[in-house]
């Protein structure tokens, strides 16, 4: 794992420090600048010097939270932590979501496989999967938000100014960012159960003389839900994707719109912050997962 | 989306033959692809999404017959001209900035934008640009993650050890936000890698990002895949027969990973789509004044309350497309080996 967080830190320097032609001082300092300026600009922020030296200084920068914004020479660590409240609210309330709605719809897909609601529900997962987010974000805000206004028109509002308030102007982008996904789970949930349910020992619980609710609940479902968890863990930290645009569209003002913002100003400092950080957290979420799975499933702990 | 309750489709296919050949006369064998493309031939509605997703392309690929027959270009601005539609001229950009939408009128079928450019002419352009990312990526993912694939599941020892830590890694970015970061980098300065210069503006730049970050979603499943073929008798006899690793790899296992590749080809292409929107939408894909379906929403953004036409249109362009291919996929997955596990996203 140490190896795997090292080589991440490695590429990401790679991106932001080698793969990028021109001169970096030039974009700091802007088109109209003059050579003194540039040079200067160079030494402060040491591009002169060698690469592994350029690398083990941004190393310490993330670290110690002192990567600094070209644009405005904010700190990054401080806008990413201002930004993590509303980040955090949406992703994990979406995931919260997408969870409760794609493991219910792909139940009852699966339990009515072939009947009219699991086809009512294929089309509504397919079609779920075909949308970009972010033109479903315009669209309800369009017509929820504009048109009826029924729902704020986008904005943060923390959990502090009241739980009604948070969760009032959350509830649009929680549908936006679920709805891929719910579409997804369901899909997938309903595929495994549908594999399960014809193993060996589901036909020894009916046999047993198990109710319904017991055979499918406890036999079917939980064997089936194994393949989700692995993929719930990486979805959440791959949501971080998803809410750069759903930030933008809704104006939340996290950790996403700060991205979105860096890459329209040509920002790097911010995004390179932002994508080590978050490869780190998946790294650490998946670690988490492989916990979780122990727990779920007693053949693992028995292995390990 | 199958048409057929849940089924096995490996005892539906046996059935389907014993069925149709009677039972007194002899039972003759199909082979896999015939059978493949009889199932997939009964799924309307697969079909049917291919027939639009080609309709799509078609248009798209048309449009500079359709600019000349509309008699605009992609790029051209028109902020002052007036248009007559329903019998009454009309601004086509209003002196206070509200462009015109959609309606019946050879120009401006969809509407024009902020600069007064045909919305409809500017879509199918841009359908250009996103179709061939789309297209281009898809097809560098397949590329890679077969040699990559092939060589980890065919080799094991360290090469797949090194092979699988790269896909680890890769894995381990949020996949958006890791496109995004190339993608503001690139669009900076363009690429430069030894003797390959590509200019930021380029459309090999989201092409070569979009079809780098999935080859681990593909090439996971296809060394599993090699990792199991390569104990099966006919490369034993292969190796007996003194073929070479290299000859073994693409003349003997290649050819079983067929339907794995066309599935997850369909699937990619439309996933490559959604993603290259989503990174022109940030402003990291697609570098403007190019037209493409992110683009033109992203344009719309600031409009939304007064001209939502702009951003609306070319989103139902994406979802036409995206929704057509991602059917067709599971169409084609059904027929093709119905108990395939290709997971995209």
């Amino acid at each position: 794992m140490a190896l795997v967080l090292w080589a991440i830190s490695v590429i990401t320097f790679v991106i932001f420090y080698l793969i990028p032609g021109g001169d970096p001082a030039l974009r700091i300092a802007g088109r109209n600048s003059n050579e003194a300026l540039r040079a200067q600009i160079r030494e402060d922020y040491g591009f002169n010097d060698a690469k592994p030296v350029q690398y083990v200084r941004l190393m310490e920068k993330t670290f110690n939270g002192q990567l600094e914004s070209y644009s405005d020479r904010t700190n990054v660590r401080e806008r990413l932590l201002q930004g993590v409240p509303a980040t955090a609210s949406l992703i994990l309330g979406a995931a919260a979501i997408w969870l409760f709605f794609g493991v219910l719809l792909g139940v009852i897909s699966a339990v009515y496989a072939g009947r009219w609601p699991d086809r009512l529900l294929t089309i509504f997962a397919i079609t779920g999967i075909s949308l970009p987010e972010f033109w479903i974000g315009l669209l309800a805000l369009y017509w929820l938000t504009y048109k009826v206004s029924w729902f704020p028109p986008g904005g943060y509002a923390p959990l502090t100014a009241g739980p009604v308030q948070w969760a009032y102007h959350l509830v649009l982008p929680w549908a936006t960012l679920a709805l891929l996904s719910i579409g997804f789970y369901s899909r997938l949930l309903r595929s495994n159960i549908l594999d399960t349910i014809h193993d060996d020992f589901v036909r020894t619980a009916w046999a047993k003389g198990l109710s319904r609710r017991r055979v499918l609940g406890r036999h079917v479902l939980r064997n089936a839900l194994i393949p989700i968890v692995t993929v719930f863990g990486l979805d959440v930290g791959a949501s971080l994707g998803g809410a750069i645009l759903v930030e933008k569209v809704f104006g939340l003002n996290g950790v996403g719109q700060y991205i979105a913002d860096s890459v329209g100003s040509l920002d790097l400092p911010p995004i390179l912050g932002t994508t080590l950080y978050g490869a780190f957290l998946i790294v650490a979420f998946s670690a988490l997962v492989d916990i979780a799975y122990a727990f779920i499933d007693p053949r693992i702990r028995l292995q390990a | 989306m199958s048409s057929q309750p849940e089924t096995d489709f490996s005892f539906d296919a046996a059935g389907l033959v014993a069925a149709e050949s009677g039972a007194d006369q002899r039972i003759e064998g199909l082979s896999p692809w015939r059978l493949a493309g009889r199932r997939l031939r009964r799924n309307r509605v697969a079909l049917f999404f291919l027939v639009l997703f080609v309709l799509v392309v078609a248009l798209c690929l048309a449009a500079p017959l359709y600019a000349d027959w509309a008699g605009n270009t992609p790029d051209r601005n028109n902020l002052t001209g007036t248009l007559v539609r329903g019998g009454k001229k009309q601004f086509i950009v209003t002196p206070d900035g509200k462009p015109i939408g959609p309606g019946f009128s050879k120009k401006y079928l969809l509407g024009a934008d902020q600069n007064g450019r045909d919305v409809a002419v500017r879509l199918l352009y841009g359908g250009r640009n996103s179709l061939f990312v789309g297209f281009a990526s898809a097809v560098l993912t397949i590329l890679g993650a077969l040699v990559l694939g092939l060589c980890a599941g065919y080799f094991r020892g360290w090469i797949d050890r090194v092979i699988s830590s790269v896909f680890d890694i890769v894995w381990s970015f949020p996949v958006l936000l890791f496109a995004i970061a190339l993608g503001t980098a690139l669009a900076l300065g363009g690429l430069h890698l030894g003797f390959i210069t590509i200019q930021g503006d380029s459309l090999w730049i989201p092409t070569i990002i979009i079809g780098t970050i999935f080859i681990p979603y593909l090439g996971r499943p296809v060394r599993g895949q090699v990792l199991s073929l390569r104990e099966k008798e006919f490369v034993e006899a292969a190796v007996a027969q003194g073929m070479g690793p290299l000859r073994i790899m693409f003349s003997e296992i290649l050819p079983n990973l067929t339907s794995t590749v066309l599935v997850f080809g369909t699937l990619t292409i439309a996933n490559n789509i959604l993603t290259e929107a989503a990174l022109s939408f940030l402003g990291a894909g697609i570098q403007p004044p190019a037209p493409s379906w992110g683009n033109l929403i992203s344009d719309g953004v600031a409009r939304l309350t007064t001209a939502p036409h702009q951003a609306i249109v070319p989103g139902i362009a994406i979802v036409l497309t995206v929704l057509s291919l991602n059917v067709f996929g599971d169409g084609l997955r059904d027929a093709l080996d119905p108990r395939a596990k290709v997971r995209l996203r």
